[in-house]
């Protein structure tokens, strides 16, 4: 089987760069800041394969790298370098003008225009920040969150729009009688399911999740948790999951990556990961679980 | 079937200034189609470390690990890409760790139903009948299929443990002291589960605390020193 996303050689860096920002950062230098022209080189050359209905770990401290990259690859930020590809199996049929004729991969997505970045968004990708604030809007209804997200992806039927916002409603565990409530009525654990609702609503094969369950309580990360098991076994979809967390990743993640200081320094089988970490890094982090 | 050669293992500890920890070294052995080979040897000599290595929970340091995969070939477990890795433990290669160590939050039945849910392809019902055999069998009480082993005794827990790990039916099952904490009637049980696995043709490689046993079950024994 061949992986849905390619990614390859993925890099940000903040600042003008110099010749000398690669070698001066890293986790060798312990830092990502570049001496000698003050540049941060959030992530470098970031290389990883995702296949279809696969959870990917990445784990890592604040400032690691692991939510830059995740904007990237969500289009956020517009990346250094590297190259971003879908498999035609799974979005050749949603935007064929990504493909040239008979290859396989698409062109690289970070290449395109902002048109065809919110296009291929739009059609493929959810995401779930940790912040709910970031994800939604506090002051507009649940149910009208859910309908904006739809209205990009291109449906126009207010009645059907309804629908799904329920439908979404209920797969995670909100009352629907509170649909027309804005998400500040609710608590953070509600607030995290409605982000959930919101980023499942295109239909998306590409789950980002950045540190989903930092700062919930352990019964309401549970509830979030399991939620995101039950779903992603249902809707077959892949997921990047982002955590500083190793029982999330653990629960969640087949296969994990390590970043530090914007470099991934080691990946393999999350149970390897855990229980044979290779480098210094991984060995202190698993160490230092508790 | 399985050919483990010149396998060695050891841990680097950067946490301890780069302490070199040797767990196994120069291991080799054969374990033909269908056969079932014990280890044995004092505890800290490696065995569970050769096991991992084979489930490649550990990373080989060097040697090899061969493989007569049904769906790949002969393949070295020590190098093959973490994807086929993946592929090879849900598919073919089953593994029954010292303690249980299952998702927190899913019920006894669910925890053996699921692989062969997703592995035999089964219908639910068939699946569900076939997890409640093997609970019973087991000694499970019945009032706990649907609690969380999280809270079980720690027999119990191991007996889920087994029944996770042999309800699908593995081609290679791994055993790192399944019986280590049954009482001598679930120890039965289990050698019996076992003998029924080899009948249709499970080949197996197995630590037992008890050496006795050990003798009784396998047909080979390969001492690590």
């Amino acid at each position: 089987m061949e992986p849905l996303i390619r990614t390859r050689g993925l890099s940000k860096r903040f600042g003008p760069g110099c010749e000398r920002c690669l070698v001066a950062t890293g986790p060798e230098c312990e830092t990502n800041r570049c001496n000698y022209c003050g540049s941060v080189v959030a992530c470098n050359d970031v290389s990883f394969d995702l296949y279809k209905n696969e959870a990917l770990g990445i784990v890592g401290e604040s400032g690691s790298g692991k939510s830059t990259l995740v904007r990237l690859l969500h289009f956020e930020w517009d990346s250094t370098g590297g190259s971003v590809e879908l498999h035609a199996d799974a979005a050749m049929q949603l935007i064929p003008e990504l493909f040239d004729s008979g290859s396989v991969y698409s062109r690289n997505l970070l290449g395109l225009s902002p048109f065809q970045k919110r296009q291929a968004r739009n059609a493929l990708m959810g995401i779930v920040y940790q912040n709910p604030f970031l994800g939604l809007r506090m002051n507009v209804s649940s149910g009208g969150n859910i309908a904006e997200r739809l209205l990009g992806a291109g449906w126009r039927n207010i009645g059907r729009m309804r629908e799904r916002s329920a439908e979404l409603l209920e797969k995670t565990e909100i009352p629907v009688d509170r649909m027309d409530e804005p998400p500040k009525n609710f608590s953070g654990g509600m607030q995290q399911r409605v982000q959930i609702a919101k980023a499942l609503s295109n239909s998306p094969l590409i789950l980002f999740l950045d540190e989903v369950t930092t700062g919930l309580d352990l019964s309401v990360q549970a509830r979030v948790l399991d939620l995101i098991r039950t779903l992603q076994s249902e809707l077959k979809l892949s997921l990047l999951v982002v955590s500083h967390d190793l029982g999330v990743i653990n629960l969640l993640c087949q296969r994990t990556m390590v970043m530090k200081y914007g470099r991934v320094v080691e990946s393999g089988l999350t149970d390897q990961i855990l229980q044979d970490p290779q480098h210094k890094y991984t060995q202190l982090l698993v160490a230092s679980q508790l | 079937m399985l050919t483990v050669e010149k396998l060695s293992k050891s841990f680097t500890l950067h946490i301890l200034n780069g302490k070199h920890i040797a767990a196994c070294r120069d291991i080799s052995f054969k374990v033909p189609k269908g056969a079932f080979l014990g280890l044995s040897g004092p505890s800290g000599t490696g065995k569970s470390t050769v096991l991992k290595c084979i489930y490649r929970t550990y990373l080989p340091g060097s040697g090899s690990v061969w493989y007569d995969s049904a769906n790949y070939g002969r393949i070295d477990l020590a190098t093959l890409s973490d994807r086929a890795v993946i592929d090879i433990r849900t598919r073919e290669i089953g593994y029954v760790a010292q303690f249980l160590k299952v998702i927190p939050r899913v019920s006894a039945l669910d925890v053996v139903m699921e692989p062969i849910l997703t592995r035999n392809g089964v219908s639910h019902d068939e699946a569900r009948s076939r997890a409640v055999d093997l609970l019973k069998r087991l000694r499970i009480p019945e009032h706990l299929f649907d609690a969380y082993p999280a809270t079980f005794s720690g027999g119990e827990q191991q007996r889920i443990n087994i029944a996770h790990a042999v309800s699908w039916k593995p081609r290679l099952l791994l055993l790192d002291e399944p019986t280590a904490s049954l009482d001598s009637e679930s120890v039965a049980q289990v050698l019996e589960i076992l003998k029924e696995l080899r009948r249709d043709g499970t080949t197996m490689i197995g630590i037992f605390h008890d050496h006795e046993l050990m003798t009784s079950v396998t047909d080979s024994i390969f001492t690590i020193c």
